[in-house]
């Protein structure tokens, strides 16, 4: 039997374009509208007043990001030298918290960071003075970090179970010390993994508006927070949330091509 | 070969996996400019004690010395011996130059003389011109010599060899063994081979390791182990034999396939039990008389140069070769002469009798 492969592609495009193109062109239809249907920038203008957030969004999503890679880093490698039966009771181990729901684990937090919350209760019961967690950015960097670790340790991890133990033995052997073979080898291997973990952690952490919205208060309105608000808050305006998310698309897409360039920088650098 | 200066000194290594002792004393001396095989079945601890010596395993107890010095503790990147591993283990991101080059750059040489290096490594393992190739498109036989040139750049004292050429087909097999032993030649540094085919490390080596079981049983030239195996393993091992039990009743007498034998060995408690082997190509097929030990053709083979054939005497089954045809069902006398009858003493190897 011969399946024809334009065929067995339809069902993708008839998605692609229901779900990805068209509201794309809606967006874009709707930044560049006002509510009477005629052409105007004024929702653009608007959004731009929103940079401030944006940049915001942008630092904390960084540094979730970064915090993710250097936490992840090192236990997707540890993890992919164990033996096989440890590797799948890990990522199931990793995968646990993913079949709760994403909101009552970010209401968990909210309960542990408050300021009267599990850490302050503690601290209290040990004659500490109480400090201040919950509606700070560093809770959401954390919730961010809790989050979305997963999806930065599965692709690390990924890449690094295909680094071979005789190619890790070949670095040593030619004299490469722990922090020469990891430099040389695998870093250089696992840059792929880097890559998608990277904008798989950063891209939802940079809109999101739950996190932030439940952990960090009124200091931390992000921009998700604010197309939030734009289209289901009480500041509805249609055109003007299609602008700012426009805006957002534009920076992770600039963000993203940046972050891109330099690692495949770094790959080639690697070669040399 | 300069026979006094020891690279290498293994003393009593011993090795367990898991509970199983992988290896059970394995002394061994290894010699500058020496090129040293281990040759052993699959599973006997070849790869395990080149291990060792590289670095890669710590032996439970025992000593490696290294010029004299004990190094058992020493990690590999710290230890003057490259290793070309049985699978290669390629550096993937890295092209044909940078793999060989990865030793060099780790110690910081000038740009200038790695390149040359590098070059004349590629030109000796005939890879000229494939600098900026990648490694994953190159063949099997390409990447064998991509191992060795990155190996070999760093100019170590030993070079380990963990059965390069295992996965090369026979051609090329043939004609890398003789490129290799050209390089260790040319280059003057000491191999240790670890090979299971024997005819393989009778061509290249200087001294062969016999092991089995985690054990060393015998350590000679390959002329040596092929004439004078020191036990039925050996002997079994090595090259085809006629390996079969019998009696030393006195120095330079032995009775086995019940006939009674002049040989030239001596030293055994009088009536003990030995095993003799006798090379199929030392039986010489006679005439049919009480003279000699007789049986019948019972299968004859043409193996280019001489024909092989099984005489079954008794319960035992002769391999002979022979260059003149003798046809299945003749009833042929078989002469052995005294110096052809190796005796050994008996141990817990059956070997493959008849
Ligand atoms: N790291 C290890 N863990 C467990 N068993 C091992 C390990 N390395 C080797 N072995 C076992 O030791 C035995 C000898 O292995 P090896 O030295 O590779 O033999 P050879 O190279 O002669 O085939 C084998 O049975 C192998 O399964
Ligand atoms: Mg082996």
């Amino acid at each position: 039997m011969k399946l024809n492969a334009r065929w067995t592609s339809y069902p993708y495009i008839v998605w692609m374009i229901l779900f990805t193109v068209i509201p794309l062109f809606l967006i874009g239809y709707f930044a560049f509208t006002d509510a009477s249907g005629d052409f105007t920038i004024a929702n653009m203008e608007q959004a731009v007043k929103y940079i401030p957030a944006l940049v915001k969004s942008v630092s904390l999503a960084a540094i979730a990001t970064v915090l993710c890679l250097v936490l992840a880093y090192p236990f997707a490698f540890s993890m992919s030298r164990l033996s096989f039966e440890r590797q799948k009771m890990m990522s199931m181990l990793i995968m646990l918290p993913m079949w709760m729901n994403f909101l009552l684990r970010t209401y968990a937090w909210q309960a542990i960071l408050e300021d009267n919350g599990v850490i302050n209760m503690l601290l209290n019961s040990v004659g500490l003075s109480s400090v201040k967690l919950i509606n700070t950015s560093g809770a959401v960097v954390l919730g961010m970090v809790y989050n979305y670790i997963p999806f930065m340790i599965l692709p690390l991890y990924s890449v690094m179970t295909k680094i071979d133990k005789s190619v890790l033995e070949a670095a040593n052997d030619l004299g490469a010390g722990f922090f020469a073979t990891l430099y040389r080898v695998i870093l250089p291997l696992s840059m792929p993994g880097i890559v998608s973990g990277t904008t798989m952690v950063f891209v939802p952490a940079v809109s999101t508006f739950v996190i932030s919205g439940m952990l960090g208060g009124v200091n931390n309105y992000l921009i998700g927070d604010l197309i939030e608000t734009q289209f289901l808050g009480n500041s509805y305006d249609l055109n003007c949330g299609s602008a700012t998310s426009l805006l957002l698309m534009i920076v992770v897409l600039i963000t993203m091509a940046i972050f891109n360039h330099f690692s495949d920088e770094d790959a080639e650098e690697a070669l040399v | 070969m300069d026979q006094n200066k020891k690279v290498f000194e293994l003393k009593k290594i011993a090795k367990s996996f898991d509970g199983e002792q992988i290896l059970k004393g394995i002394d061994l001396d290894i010699h500058e400019k020496e090129f040293v095989t281990l040759l052993g079945p699959s599973g006997c601890g070849k790869t395990t004690t080149l291990r060792i010596i590289g670095g890669f395993v710590t032996p439970d107890s025992g000593d490696v010395l290294f010029l004299g010095k004990r190094i058992n503790d020493i990690p590999p990147y710290k230890r003057k011996v490259n290793t070309v591993f049985q699978k290669y283990a390629l550096f993937p991101h890295l092209d044909v130059f940078e793999n060989v080059a990865f030793g060099l750059r780790l110690v910081k040489t000038p740009e200038k003389e790695i390149v040359q290096r590098v070059r004349e490594m590629l030109a000796l393992v005939n890879l000229s011109g494939f600098e900026s190739r990648r490694v994953d498109l190159l063949s099997g036989g390409q990447q064998q010599r991509v191992a060795i040139a990155r190996a070999l750049v760093n100019r170590p004292n030993v070079l380990l060899l963990d059965e390069p050429l295992g996965a090369l087909d026979l051609k090329l097999r043939k004609e890398m063994q003789i490129e290799l032993k050209r390089i260790q030649q040319s280059l003057g540094i000491t191999f240790v081979y670890v090979t299971h085919d024997q005819e393989e490390a009778l061509t290249m080596s200087d001294t062969v390791v016999v092991m089995n079981e985690g054990r060393i049983q015998q350590i000679g030239t390959p002329q040596d182990i092929y004439n004078e195996p020191a036990n039925a393993f050996t002997a079994s091992f090595i090259g085809e034999s006629n390996i079969i039990s019998g009696i030393m009743h006195r120095d330079r007498l032995v009775e086995f396939a019940g006939r009674n034998y002049e040989c030239v060995d001596g030293g055994f408690a009088k009536d003990e039990p030995v095993d003799i082997v006798v090379r199929p190509e030392d039986v010489e097929i006679a005439p049919a008389t009480s003279e000699f030990l007789c049986g019948t053709v019972k299968d004859v083979i043409f193996k280019g140069v001489h024909y092989e054939m099984h005489v079954a005497c008794n319960d035992f089954m002769w391999r002979v070769q022979s260059t003149d045809f003798t046809p299945v069902g003749a009833e042929v006398g078989l002469r052995i002469t005294p110096e052809d009858i190796h005796i050994m003493h008996r141990t817990t190897y059956g070997g493959e009798k008849g």
